[in-house]
């Protein structure tokens, strides 16, 4: 038997990681009408990252997780997109004639 | 039957755990390697999204106002709702893993079915939202037309259909692609369903419904920053 | 009569290659062994294929004038030549073949972590590598390997879209195998092989893993933007749109420069383990070699655009790449440098896979250093797109890659096909192709540094390039006899060649306790490692003498 499953019940950690999902989308949805500047942009990304955090966390069990190995496997993803993402537009963004 | 799964590299040992492979020591091994194989695929597929959300990033940068103009032509309601749907399925998706932990086959099997539902609502929302778009004419192609539309903020400009144009493509491209992935998604499912119907899954072996739950999980974080990226550009008045 | 009964029939043991017949038995398997030589065989067929080109393009070159084929032929030619050579030979060569048969041998284990992946995967490179023929036999493509757009999008009426779906396929056989490696690696040791008692093959395999892993998936992505913008008139990359093209080549190179190493850094592996093996040492420095593979893993993806220079980048952003192209190279010279040390005071035996390593030093370090000349920015500028650069990546993919492979496959030989290969022959082939190779490339260094572009059929107005265009035609025949001597004679002496021993080079690594070939499940009993790697003093130390002293 897992034992630890039966110990302690998750359930009520779902369905409070669900309802603040679904509050983070209301909140993102509100606040795209709202004139924030470039801020609006920065909102949009800060929510959609906590979600995909609570997201990765809880539901797809990283938190309890006993082993770096995942979280490495993770953080390595993340950090080759930013290479990606980040070494491209070194040079979109230094290009003195665009 | 015996016979054929020898062939594939089944080679169960009844006694012990029938869904244990010849080739690992123990069954703790067993989930352990599938487990990680499913994390490092999923960031393969980190990546595969990254080369779009890179042309993505460079094209806004460059067409602001275009995107945001083009962005406000899509229903963001839809696309709101769409969030929650998919939201709500990984609540469900979580749930059946629990149920298949704590030996409740019939919840598990509901659950499976729920999330099956939600990812049909899901694509049925987003068929709508394309047939939208193409009798707006907003499918890039030869008969793509985005005329006159101001720009948000911008009174009296409006916006280069060319290069709202990329961002229809880009749009089509990113939810088409992620569509896609809720197909192969629906198909993983079925066949956990199937399996579960036939009570395969029990709290010491449901691996596969932990992983396949993993790339559920994983589809929806994508579309969790689709939806601001490409629904809430620019969309005060 | 009775004497004939009398003769000792020794009873075959039973190994992988002889537990089942049939077809099927081969179309179905789940063996790692097996579905390396599957690989193996389907490699060599591309590999012919690729050859093929390359026979064509040089003779072409053989004349200032264009007179053997037309333009669009010989676009043609090279396109396929890049193709088939990067995507369907060079990057399974090794991992698909060597690694997929010795990686779960070499840390003990019965099988890879995912048998049917694995089978799978072979089955994708197949389906790929079909469509591939299916494309070359209908037309090809005409834009070379790199099908940069806008000519790939908008221009070329060749079947890019075939081409495309191809490399696609094949790369999720790449990335597949990567992640069976990695997840072999992790979770598949055997009791005892901790990480610093690993052949650093296996680390090597492990960094290539990463690259496959994280890399092959961009490449996917961008092939499926150029496949749609040029099938469903999706706008990405398109200038009339107000897209870029550069942002393609970006994409492309994120993917592909870290690709060079996928090819190369299996090659490091097999060469490190020959090295050891022949100088009878321990590798020196083992710590720095492994983790200069997860170096080159990583900082390959921070120079790519050093193939973009004069491509109309930023001049800020192009010092960056450029400053860091230099970085790469850094563990790059720390391997060489601890090979040579490895080399220095050991017992070195001449063997034929000894003779493919030194040949793989001296050529992956002209290479190398090469490279270190067109990542400098202003030297780029001259010799961009020219033959210098043609004959830098080749020193490092034919000189390099090729030669670690050719190598690997001399030294493992016995243990695949449980036979010895003519020494003899091999040592000849090695040093022709050493020689070939030599002959085929170097010229190219000048040809290129004097100016001679790349891609062109015709140098008529420029016939003093013909001397050493003949040079480099008759090198590729020798390098061609070079290679189809090694060929002929692995398949001779599968059926007269010697039977090999269990280790027959008194080699180090767990591959070589088990029989030559291997049984199905590569160990009778579960090895457990109690010894470091690369124990060479131990193994040649004299047995120990049982002295019976009296008195
Ligand atoms: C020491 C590290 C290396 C450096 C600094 C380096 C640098 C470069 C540079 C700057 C170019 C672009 C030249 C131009 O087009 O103007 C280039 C091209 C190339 N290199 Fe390297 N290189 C290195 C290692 C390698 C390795 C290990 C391989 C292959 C296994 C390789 C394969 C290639 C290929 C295929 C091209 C040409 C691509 C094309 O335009 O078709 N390089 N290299
Ligand atoms: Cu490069």
């Amino acid at each position: 038997m897992t034992g630890h499953a039966s110990a302690k019940s998750p359930l009520k950690m779902y369905f409070a990681v669900w309802a603040t999902l679904l509050v983070f989308t209301l909140v993102t949805f509100k606040v795209a009408f709202i004139e924030l500047g470039p801020f609006n942009a920065v909102v949009a990304l800060v929510i959609a990252t906590l979600k995909a955090t609570l997201v990765a966390l809880f539901f797809m069990h990283i938190w309890h997780a006993g082993e770096r190995l995942i979280k490495v496997a993770v953080a390595a993803a993340i950090f080759f997109l930013f290479l990606l993402l980040g070494l491209t537009l070194s040079d979109y963004l230094t290009r003195p004639w665009s | 039957m015996a016979d054929s799964s020898t062939i594939m590299g089944l080679h169960q040992e009844e006694e012990h755990h029938p869904q244990l492979l010849h080739h690992f020591a123990d069954a703790g091994q067993q989930r352990d390697a599938a487990s990680l194989g499913m994390w490092v695929f999923l960031a393969t597929e980190v990546m595969f999204f990254g080369g779009m959300f890179c042309a993505y990033l460079i094209y806004r940068h460059w067409y602001f106002g275009d995107f945001g103009a083009a962005s406000k032509s899509i229903d963001a309601t839809l696309g709101a709702t769409n969030t929650a749907v998919l939201i709500c399925s990984s609540l469900t998706v979580v749930l059946a893993v629990w149920a298949a932990q704590t030996a409740r086959r019939a919840l598990l099997i509901g659950m499976l079915v729920v999330t099956m539902l939600f990812g049909l609502a899901f694509l049925g929302i987003k068929g709508y939202e394309y047939y939208q778009k193409f009798e707006e004419h907003h499918v890039p192609g030869a008969s793509f037309s985005f005329d006159h539309v101001p720009i948000p903020g911008h009174p009296g400009e409006y916006a280069n259909p060319r290069h709202a144009q990329i961002y229809f493509s880009l749009y089509f491209l990113m939810t088409g692609i992620h569509a896609l992935h809720m197909i192969v998604g629906l198909g993983i499912f079925t066949w956990l369903l199937v399996m579960a119907c036939k009570g395969r899954f029990t709290p010491e072996y449901y691996t596969p419904v932990e992983i396949g739950g993993l790339y559920w999980h994983f589809v929806d974080i994508i579309w969790i920053y689709l939806f601001p990226l490409l629904y809430l550009i620019d969309r005060h008045p | 009569m009775s004497m004939e009964i009398a003769i000792p029939q020794t009873v075959e043991r039973e190994n992988y290659l002889n537990k089942e017949y049939g077809v099927w038995s081969w179309l179905l398997t789940t063996d790692h062994k097996r579905i390396a030589l599957l690989y193996l065989v389907s490699i060599t067929f591309f590999f012919f294929i690729g050859g093929f080109f390359a026979l064509l393009i040089r003779l072409e070159l053989l004349t200032p004038a264009g007179d053997l084929v037309q333009a669009d032929t010989y676009n043609k030619l090279f396109t396929m030549h890049g193709m088939v050579m990067v995507f369907f030979f060079l990057i399974p060569s090794i991992p698909a073949v060597l690694g997929n048969f010795l990686v779960p041998m070499m840390v003990g284990a019965k099988d890879l972590a995912f048998p049917r992946i694995n089978l799978l995967s072979w089955y994708l490179y197949i389906i790929g590598g079909a469509i591939m023929l299916h494309c070359m036999l209908t037309g090809g493509v005409d834009t070379g390997w790199t099908f940069y757009t806008p000519f790939s999008t908008n221009f070329t009426n060749t079947k890019i879209v075939e081409a495309g779906i191809a490399i696609f396929i094949a790369g999720f056989s790449s990335i597949l195998t990567g992640l069976n490696f990695v997840v072999t690696i992790h979770r598949m040791r055997a009791p005892g092989m901790t990480w610093s008692r690993l052949p650093l093959f296996i680390w090597a395999h492990y960094a290539t893993s990463i690259i496959q892993l994280l890399g092959t998936p961009v490449i996917a992505i961008t092939i499926v933007l150029v496949a749609c913008e040029r099938a469903l008139h999706l706008g990405i990359f398109d200038p009339k749109l107000g897209g870029d093209p550069l942002l393609f080549q970006h994409l492309f190179w994120f993917y592909s420069h870290p690709a060079v190493y996928i090819m190369i850094l299996p090659s490091m592996g097999v060469i490190t383990e020959i090295i050891a093996c022949f100088s009878r040492k321990r590798i020196f420095g083992y710590h720095f070699v492994a983790f200069s593979s997860i170096a080159i893993a990583v900082f390959g993806f921070l120079v790519w655009a050093h193939h973009m220079f004069v491509a109309g980048i930023s001049i800020y952003s192009a010092l960056v790449f450029s400053f860091l192209s230099y970085a790469v190279a850094l563990p790059s010279a720390i391997k060489v440098f601890n090979w040579t040390a490895t080399l220095y005071k050991g017992s070195i035996h001449y063997d034929a896979p000894m003779l493919y390593a030194f040949g793989f030093l001296g050529l992956f370090t002209m290479g190398g250093l090469t490279g270190l000349f067109l990542a400098a920015l202003g030297l780029d500028v001259h010799v961009h797109d020219t033959y210098f650069v043609i004959a830098h990546f080749h020193y490092i993919m034919v000189g390099g890659a090729v030669m670690g492979y050719l190598g690997g496959m001399h030294f493992w030989w016995p243990k695949i096909s449980g036979k010895l290969y003519p020494e003899g022959w091999a040592r000849l082939a090695a040093l022709i192709v050493f020689i070939g190779f030599n002959l085929t490339f170097f010229p190219q260094f000048v040809l290129g540094y004097m100016g001679m572009p790349r891609r062109y059929y015709d140098y008529s107005h420029m016939p003093e390039f013909q001397v050493l265009n003949v040079l480099s035609t008759a090198g590729a025949t020798v390098l061609g006899v070079g290679y189809l001597l090694p060929m002929i004679y692995f398949l001779w002496s599968m059926r007269y060649g010697k039977p090999a021993s269990d280790n027959p080079w008194n080699a180090a690594g767990l591959e070589w306790k088990t029989a030559s070939p291997p049984p199905t499940f590569n160990f009778d009993e579960e090895p457990v490692v109690t010894w470091e790697a690369y124990n060479y003093d131990e193994l040649d130390a004299p047995p120990q003498k049982q002295e019976v002293t009296v008195g």
